[in-house]
């Protein structure tokens, strides 16, 4: 029989304009950082570099701060109905761009155009459209409270998911009256350029979003300003754990959407096939460079070679290449930093005596790859059991009863989210009251929306992201 | 006729359900309005605290799951005992603060007012996702779990019940660091929890020195959330820095009482599942 390959499907990378330098957006324009630093900014596929960016130093953070306050008078006295349209109208330009954003996003972050074309940017559009319409419906988000803006909103965010990232932090800060200073990670500012660009598009008042880049001292300096009201971060529980003992004492509120090591529990009764879909989609999805990832699979004994023969036999399909092109299923990791962590924990895992099975897959030559990647013979103690790995690295255990399935999920410092397999209902929900997680997924995993709340439990983090409870994060509650 | 010699009280700890003195074998003075002598309240140790965080983890999982009909009734219960014991919570309150009977009114109705939320809480705070896909999608609060609770010097009852009683409608266990200053109601108040069906360890009072005290709650691995209403000064930034240890959720009270009150000692839990044929 033959063998029908693909052929390559590449989408085309003319529609997106990079310029060669960017400035930090601040108070409506772009301006040059008054460190005169700038760092390279690459597409971590093939390595090449993309653009210059400038680092903010202290000075620049405070000239962004100052930025926000400024415009927090006038944007947080606007009649209500007014800001919804201005989120309205960034909603629909992320719309109409969103084929140049997407391909944007996956040049500077590495992930399959698949991806940020029908989950980050369409997702990410309609985050700005939710929040749009709260901003003039508050009045009906607090029963027995009014609700009011904080002021100046600091926000960290991370690579995995830049542009919807940045989305679930400045929606439901701007439609609420705050104005931001947002700080994309230092490997994925593009797309956040290319927001601000659309902020200006939409003729969006100066100063109610700046845009400010940089690494950690950056970030530090943000969230340490005095005249900041607000932080919101999401990114590992170590830096979210520094962020908490930095802002004691300080009245800055204060939410956190930070690491996990969540548990794919699969029954017996499960429709297996569904469940491996399932499963990689849990933990190959973006790389497994997911905070809420399905890193650790918890199969019932009776079923877990059979259904480990159909994982490896799937997993054996899985294209890994070219981010661009469509029928990409593995795209690059996002860094060498993070490639190297990667390869550190799953050396951890193969000393520690776990079984290591990776499919054969051909690697390209430049740029930042690590093969799907699962891990048999695991005990919990391992610390491939315990440790956010923040890759495609599958950790494999088993379990006979419920509650063996219960104790073992709940077994980590991290409580962000869960997966149940099951066609029976009722241990679903059995299962989902004992899970102690902030989402779970039940015979699906890896969903997401702007009306359904996300964030975490324990040391996952606190506050919800979406939803009427993510406005919670950006207002202070006063009596009526 | 020689009058009667009353008998008078040990002030002990309440943990675990029990009515214990401080591991330590300490106790400190407790002095009335005018300075006089009422009592040794037990001074709790680091290992009291130990001790409670270890009770209310292993009631935590029972009253989690308790009934909201259950809750609210054990939280009426609490009411209904404060009622029945007010002249005890009156005399308490009296020699040391003066006014009393305002005082007692509002700490018992503030149980009555949360027993009421308890099967309420869910509806009002949580809610249906119309997520744009085929899915049910619901999100709901869940307590938060073993919470350390640090209450304002005074009012001595009021300030206890207005924190005790949210954090116990949002089915929490707490450990309850009691006024140092007037810890003798809240030793009243264990006796009221304490015959009103409240499971042992759900709630554990401790009297003792806060500044010995809270920098233990504070940075106790097992203890998911810390109330520092009050704590006060310089000691909050300490506090809130060893909260961040593992994440705790700082939570401070608000002016105005409600369902936020109750949601401040929860997590929201969202779930989703498949609609299909």
């Amino acid at each position: 029989m033959t063998k029908w390959e693909y052929a390559p499907a590449p989408e085309a990378t003319e529609i997106v304009s990079v310029k060669d330098t960017y400035g930090n957006y601040i108070g409506g324009e772009f301006v040059e950082p008054n460190s005169n630093e700038y760092f390279k900014t690459i597409n971590p596929a093939t390595e090449e570099v993309l653009s210059a960016v400038p680092v903010a130093d202290e000075s620049d953070v405070d000239k962004a701060v100052s930025a926000a306050r400024k415009a927090f008078g006038t944007w947080s006295s606007m009649a209500p109905g007014d800001r919804a349209k201005f989120v309205y109208r960034i909603a629909r330009v992320i719309q109409e761009r969103a084929r140049e954003m997407a391909v944007l996003e996956t040049m500077n972050g590495g992930k399959p155009i698949k991806e940020s074309r029908d989950i980050d940017i369409p997702l990410a559009a309609a985050h700005f459209f939710y929040y749009a319409g709260w901003a003039d419906k508050l009045e009906y988000a607090f029963p027995g409270r009014r609700a009011e803006p904080l002021g100046v909103a600091a926000q960290v965010i991370p690579w995995n998911f830049p542009m919807l990232m940045l989305a679930w932090k400045i929606a439901p800060a701007i439609a609420t009256g705050n104005t931001v200073v947002l700080k994309p990670a230092e490997t994925t500012p593009l797309t956040a350029l290319m927001f601000a660009e659309i902020c200006e598009q939409v003729g969006l008042p100066p100063g109610v979003v700046n845009i400010i880049n940089g690494a950690g001292a950056t970030g530090a300096a943000l969230v340490k300003h005095p005249d900041v009201d607000k932080v919101a971060f999401t990114g590992s529980t170590e830096v979210g754990k520094m962020i908490q003992r930095e802002l004691a004492g300080t009245h800055k509120k204060l939410t956190l959407e930070l690491g996990g090591k969540a548990a794919n529990v699969i029954f017996e009764d499960a429709p297996l096939d569904q469940a491996v879909e399932g499963i990689v989609n849990g933990i190959f999805f973006n790389q497994g460079q997911v905070c809420c990832a399905g890193s650790r699979l918890l199969v019932q004994e009776s079923v877990a070679e059979h259904l480990l023969d159909k994982l490896k036999r799937r997993l054996a399909t899985l294209r890994l290449g070219d981010p661009l092109d469509k029928n990409t299923d593995i795209g690059a990791i996002n860094s060498r930093a993070q490639l190297d962590k990667i390869k550190r924990l799953v050396g951890v895992g193969v000393e520690e005596g776990a079984e290591l099975f990776q499919p054969a897959c051909d690697i390209p030559e430049r740029g930042f790859w690590f093969p799907p990647t699962i891990f048999t013979g695991v005990s919990q103690s391992h610390r491939i059991a315990q440790e956010e790995i923040f890759g495609p690295v599958l950790s494999v255990m088993t379990f006979r009863t419920e509650d063996e399935a219960v104790e073992k999920a709940n077994n980590t410092p991290y409580g962000l989210s869960a997966g149940i397999w099951t066609e029976k209902g009722s241990r679903i929900l059995w299962m989902a009251d004992r899970l102690r997680a902030g989402v779970v997924w039940a015979n699906t995993f890896n969903r997401f929306d702007p009306a359904s709340p996300f964030g975490g439990f324990k040391e996952s983090g606190f506050g919800r992201e979406g939803g009427r409870h993510g406005l919670e994060a950006y207002v202070k509650l006063v009596a009526p | 006729m020689t009058e009667r010699v009353e008998v008078l009280k040990t002030y002990k700890l309440y943990l675990g359900g029990d009515f214990p003195r401080s591991e330590s074998g300490r106790s400190y003075e407790v002095t009335g309005a005018g300075g006089e002598f009422l009592a040794n309240a037990a001074r709790a140790s680091r290992k009291d605290i130990r001790d409670a965080v270890k009770a209310a983890r292993k009631a935590w999982p029972g009253w989690a799951a308790a009934t909201a009909y259950n809750r609210g009734q054990v939280l009426y219960r609490v009411a209904e005992m404060m009622e029945t014991r007010r002249g005890d919570l009156e005399a308490e309150v009296a020699r040391v603060e003066g006014d009393a009977s305002e005082q007692v009114d509002a700490a018992i109705d503030t149980f009555v007012y949360y027993a009421g939320w308890t099967d309420k809480i869910t509806q009002v705070m949580g809610g249906l996702n119309p997520v744009a896909g085929p899915y049910f999608n619901i999100t709901a609060p869940e307590p938060t779990g073993v919470v350390g609770i640090v209450a304002s010097e005074e009012p001595s009852l009021t300030a206890l019940c207005s924190r005790i009683a949210p954090a116990m409608c949002g089915g929490n266990a707490s450990i309850v660091l009691a006024s140092e200053r007037y810890p003798l109601p809240a030793i009243a108040l264990a006796e009221c929890l304490a015959t009103a069906d409240v499971p042992g360890g759900v709630v554990n009072i401790l009297t003792g020195h806060k500044n010995e005290l809270v920098p233990v709650l504070a940075s106790h691995l097992d203890v998911d959330a810390i109330d520092i209403t009050g704590v006060t000064g310089d000691q909050r930034t300490e506090v809130e820095a060893a909260a961040a240890e593992n994440v705790k959720r700082v939570i401070t009270a608000s002016d105005v009482r409600g369902p936020h009150e109750v949601t401040a000692f929860m997590d929201m839990k969202t779930v989703w599942h498949p609609k299909g044929r």
